[in-house]
């Protein structure tokens, strides 16, 4: 081995140990920042390393170097563009965005291994990590591109259910997995090859289209996991040691969070792939029965000032927020109340449920930007203890997460993890109507005789709160 | 089987098990930056897209080179970037 050979193995290790501990540092919020920090060093470390590889090789041609430079800056000037002016409110959208591209790039790094073995007959050894590179890399591609469509609302975000979808998606699914079986025992025929990749592509779509909007944050970390396997493949086809252990780590990711996201809808993955019920994206709060609404059961309004009153006089507050307060944009209206609250001696603190937002962990960082220090927010195994001393718990935006039917068996939430809001001693919920959640069913929580429902759009409901505070109590 | 595929795949599965030890204890607030922050680690795909220039000689080899690079560029600087900007907004106080 050449010492340049050896610098950059050596080079290659060091990037593999910066994107580890660049993870592990991302157990404490105050130091995620630099754990980020010191993986995008491993990241310059790793790209440096292969460009000196690229380098000393001598084989580059001009057009080659030209081609390296202006892919890479196109896509840098396109990454960062996007990075800068995304909302955090379409993180996902974006997330699922670098996950097909990354997904492709993996897949289109196998072509000229590809190329070069066209025609031959070799071994399932180098047949089968090509195989899963580009069969993985198509599926997520255009998987992760429409589950971006999705939620970015080009494609609907409802199922998108027509007759033999299923049908057909199971057949591209059978032709991928055949063809690619075929060349992946050492034929490596182009037309066998080129017949795996068009029906991939096509698996990927024809499986994210049914999956309905509620469902997406389980459909990107899947697509996630799948990318991360991708790279690693890739990283058997090219023989890159930092591909492989970069690849295994985001695998290794995708796969918890996928597994985290099923167990808090409780719904298994392959119940959601298969998709294609009533799981459409409803936004902010359904439409549905007005105010009487929830069977006969009586429900319990309360006006912004008795309301506001109740908290201002409160010991402890917990504030609840589903994805309806993000989407009424009204995380900077809640913590504009948070700090009134605050300031006259109130403990808040928030109870995120693990779906609140649009995928994992979004709530959290949608309350970060509008300031909402970190210390306050409260996972569900942590806050579900502290309802029981919590004088109001203020529910905004969120329904299932909340409903206590979901400890009975025999309905449409049983099992689901909830947030034991009804443990509280006085509950308000700010709600435009009785509709209901994505489960379709009454959240028993709204008939619960300590239950006041403030019927008002979020933002609106805060900001009469936080009047109601300043001026009946000052 | 080959030593040399033999030594990938136990860096493979060894690296999985070091990825579900250090990934499973990430708290949920932080689960959408984590997200983000190995998207961009999968970035590192931009090596695997930069080894194509090695070999490309014609017009389609630089056009498949191109997009991959591309590609995956966007994937590694959007994703540092994203995740940085993400990152920066988690206070332990309210500024």
């Amino acid at each position: 081995m050449s010492a340049i050979d050896t610098t950059i193995r050596l080079a290659y290790l060091a990037a593999a140990v910066c994107f580890v501990l660049g993870l592990r540092l991302m157990h404490h919020p105050a130091r995620a920042r630099r754990g980020n920090q010191l993986s995008a060093a491993g990241m310059v470390v790793a790209v440096l390393a292969t460009l000196a590889l690229v380098a000393d090789s001598g084989t580059v041609t001009a057009a080659g170097w030209l081609t390296l430079a202006g892919g890479t800056a196109v896509g840098a000037v396109a990454g960062l563009y996007t990075a800068r002016t995304v909302r955090m409110t379409a993180m996902p959208e974006l997330v699922s965005l670098f996950n097909a591209v990354g997904g492709g790039a993996a897949a289109l790094v196998a072509v000229p291994e590809i190329a070069r073995l066209a025609g031959t007959r070799t071994t399932p050894e180098v047949g089968v990590p090509i195989v899963l590179d580009v069969l993985i890399g198509a599926v997520t591609f255009t998987g992760s591109l429409v589950a971006s469509g999705k939620l970015h609302g080009l494609v609907p975000g409802r199922p998108l259910v027509w007759p033999g979808g299923r049908a057909l998606n199971a057949v591209l699914g059978i032709v991928a997995l055949a063809a690619g079986a075929y060349v992946a025992t050492g034929r490596a025929d182009l037309a066998v090859l080129a017949v795996t990749v068009l029906a991939a592509l096509g698996f990927g779509i024809t499986m994210v289209l049914p999956i309905g909007g509620a469902d997406m944050p389980v459909v990107i970390a899947l697509l996630n996991a799948c990318t991360g396997t991708a790279v690693a493949m890739a990283g058997f086809v090219v023989d890159n040691t930092v591909l492989i252990v970069a690849g295994a780590l985001v695998g290794a990711s995708g796969a918890i969070l996928t597994g985290l996201m099923a167990h808090a809808m409780n719904r298994s993955v392959a119940n959601i792939v298969a998709g294609g019920f009533g799981t459409g994206d409803s936004g902010p709060a359904g439409a549905g029965a007005g105010p009487a609404g929830a069977a006969g059961a009586t429900v319990r309004q309360i006006n912004a000032d008795d309301a506001g009153l109740q908290l201002a006089y409160a010991g402890k507050v917990v504030i609840v927020p589903g994805y309806g307060l993000a989407a009424a944009q009204a995380q900077y209206a809640v913590r504009e109340l948070a700090d009134l609250l605050e300031s006259r001696g109130v403990e808040v603190t928030y109870a995120i449920h693990p779906v609140a937002g649009r995928m994992p962990g979004h709530m959290n960082v949608l309350l970060a930007e509008a300031n909402v220090p970190y210390g306050q927010m409260r996972e569900l195994d942590e806050a579900n203890p502290e309802f029981a001393r919590t004088d109001v718990a203020l529910v905004i935006g969120a329904n299932d997460v909340t409903n206590p039917a979901a400890r009975r068996p025999g309905n449409a939430v049983s099992g689901m993890p909830i947030l034991d809001v009804d443990t509280a001693r006085a509950v308000i919920v700010i709600k435009r109507s009785m509709g209901h959640g994505y489960a379709g069913i009454d959240n028993e929580l709204y008939t619960d005789p300590k239950t006041a429902m403030l019927f008002a759009d979020a933002k609106a409901g805060l900001a009469a709160l936080t009047g109601a505070v300043k001026t009946l109590v000052g | 089987m080959s030593p040399a595929l033999l030594t990938a795949l136990s860096l493979f599965v060894l690296s999985l098990l070091v990825g579900f030890e250090v990934i499973g204890k990430v708290p949920a607030t932080l689960h959408t930056p984590l997200m983000s922050a190995t998207n961009a680690i999968h970035g590192v795909v931009l090596a695997g897209a930069m080894l194509m220039a090695l070999t490309a000689r014609t017009p389609l080899d630089y056009a498949v080179c191109f997009v991959a690079t591309a590609f995956a560029g966007m994937n590694v600087v959007g994703g540092y970037v994203v995740t940085d900007r993400m990152l920066a907004m988690f206070r332990d106080r309210r500024s």
